[in-house]
């Protein structure tokens, strides 16, 4: 049985019954059983119509629980005026669902358990092992997260942008267990884009392609970070980049320009590069300088201090780093290669050493350790000169 | 079988025998360095001795209860303490003589000049046993 396609039903499923006035928590309950009982049945006895055999089941599985409540008889009133299951369009009730997953009242990483569980239909211990948490404890997260949004009531569109920011913090959360977090964000966000007619959201679907494409390239043989100047560019994907690339050129083409468009137009530039040197920094600045308008975030400028010092020179990057708080994540790693591009190697150790001890993730410290070893022993020559 | 904990130090064991700051090693000592390290815990993994390691950052901060109603109180990053834990394996083993032997090992990891640390690793027992039955025989 196909995994992905029973997956890919659940969020029009929990839609219907929601819609239905299921509680949202009962009804996410619900249609994990009915997956249980198809992952069961469907091999011997496969139905013509999967949605339909799934609404059926999670629907009686959500009655037959709620039954014995005091509720029953508003619950079989309510299932009577139902008229019987049958083709429908899912559309809005999946979006309403990717709504209800994002929503504000949830902190990020409660959002991202929750889409995964109830869009995504993932089990809970496959989102358990791809955060490395015990079961029980992701568990309770979930549960905690359907209680706060089970109350919530959708009679206006929520925020795409929100739902976007979810999508791409599970993006790139990776993969540890047997499920590619990268991928299945991917999945996602391609439904999503079939939801809703957005820029945004074919935006983010370009960037998530444009990075995954180079995920092969990124880590060595080792485990250890390859920085892009040295990744191997022949392993990069190239069909996903040319996906990401028509993605990409189709949303910009509507004039409706946002965050994710333009971080994908700097990704695509980089994808567009055959070596290192054909890098077009100066539009990349340019991009840069776009994202700036539409963003506050000081990322951007520290992001933005590198492109300039690649097409301007390290001088320049270097004027445009002073003006940034040194506190900011990273600030010490982009320092340190802008002061070891304009030569000055000892005052890069330094910020290189700094950077690793700021490092937030041990590959990302080994590799600005080894950065700094390397200017420490070599007399600074760079790998291979 | 035992649980001990090892816990390697940022700061606050005796000093290691070949102590030089990793960013003053070649890029391929440091290398060798990471190579040995995976290479002992996935050792350990197929013995069934390995139970769980992490690393930690080398930020903390001390918070302390500040009373009903108040937000808790907390005192920066850890600027006077003398001890910083770096990360800590648990492993799962048959004897203390083994756990020292483990512990031995993983101290003996290269590092500058490919030579090995001698680092000092903290190796405490988990207070996890059950009593032992024939104690209460005596």
């Amino acid at each position: 049985m196909d995994d992905l396609l029973l997956r890919s039903l659940i969020p029009g499923v929990l839609g219907i019954l929601v819609r239905r006035g299921a509680d949202f928590a009962a009804a996410e309950d619900a249609v994990q059983d009915a997956l249980v009982e198809a992952i069961r049945v469907w091999p011997a006895d496969p139905p013509r119509d999967p949605k339909g055999w799934l609404v059926t089941s999670a629907w009686r599985k959500f009655l037959d629980a709620t039954r014995a409540d005091t509720a029953r008889r508003r619950r079989e009133g309510l299932a009577d005026e139902e008229p019987a299951p049958g083709p429908v369009s899912g559309v809005d009730d999946t979006l309403q669902l990717y709504f209800r997953c994002a929503h504000p009242s949830l902190t990020p990483g409660s959002a991202v358990a929750l889409t995964l569980r109830a869009v995504g239909g993932l089990t809970t211990r496959q989102i358990a092992e791809a955060y490395l948490v015990p079961e029980a404890t992701m568990a309770q997260r979930i549960s905690r997260a359907k209680r706060t949004v089970s109350g919530v009531r959708f009679d206006q569109p929520g925020d795409v942008r929100t739902v976007l920011r979810v999508l791409y913090l599970v993006f790139n959360e990776g993969y540890s267990g047997d499920v590619d977090l990268a991928a299945e964000a991917i999945r996602l966000t391609r439904q999503l884009a079939a939801a809703v007619d957005h820029p945004e959201v074919a935006g983010l679907l370009a960037l998530m392609l444009l990075h995954h494409a180079r995920r092969e390239a990124r880590i060595g043989a080792d485990g250890s970070l390859v920085p892009l100047a040295e990744q191997d560019r022949g392993r990069w994907d190239t069909a996903m980049i040319a996906a990401g690339v028509r993605i990409l050129q189709a949303a910009l083409a509507r004039d409706r320009l946002g965050e994710f468009q333009a971080q994908a137009a700097i990704a695509a530039l980089h994808a567009d590069a055959r070596t290192v040197a054909e890098t077009d920094w100066v539009q990349i600045v340019e991009w840069y300088d776009e994202l700036a308008k539409l963003t506050d975030s000081p990322i951007v400028l520290l992001n933005r201090a590198v492109a300039v010092g690649e097409a301007d020179g390290a001088r320049s990057g270097l004027a445009a780093l002073a003006a940034l708080d040194e506190t900011l994540p990273r600030y010490a790693a982009v320092a340190a290669h802008l002061h070891e591009r304009d030569g000055d190697l000892a005052t890069a150790a330094r910020w290189y050493a700094e950077a690793a001890r700021k490092a937030s993730n041990i590959a990302e410290r080994d590799h600005l350790t080894r950065q700094a070893a390397r200017l420490n022993s070599r007399g600074g020559q760079p790998p291979g000169a | 079988m035992a649980k001990y904990l090892l816990l390697k130090h940022y700061r606050g064991a005796p000093e290691a025998v070949n102590c030089v700051p990793m960013e003053k090693w070649t890029p391929e000592e440091i290398s060798a360095h990471i190579t040995y390290m995976n290479d002992f815990a996935a050792r350990l993994e197929t013995t069934g001795e390995y139970v769980d390691g992490q690393a930690l950052a080398p930020e903390g901060t001390w918070v302390r209860f500040d009373g009903e109603g108040r937000p808790p109180v907390t005192d920066g990053p850890f600027a006077e303490t003398k001890d910083l834990i770096a990360g800590w394996m648990v492993i799962d083993v048959d004897s203390y003589d083994r756990a020292v032997e483990l512990a031995g090992e993983l101290s003996a990891a290269p590092g500058a000049g490919g030579q090995p640390i001698h680092e000092w690793l903290e190796l405490r027992p988990f207070l996890s046993e059950t009593p032992n039955a024939d104690a209460d025989c005596h």
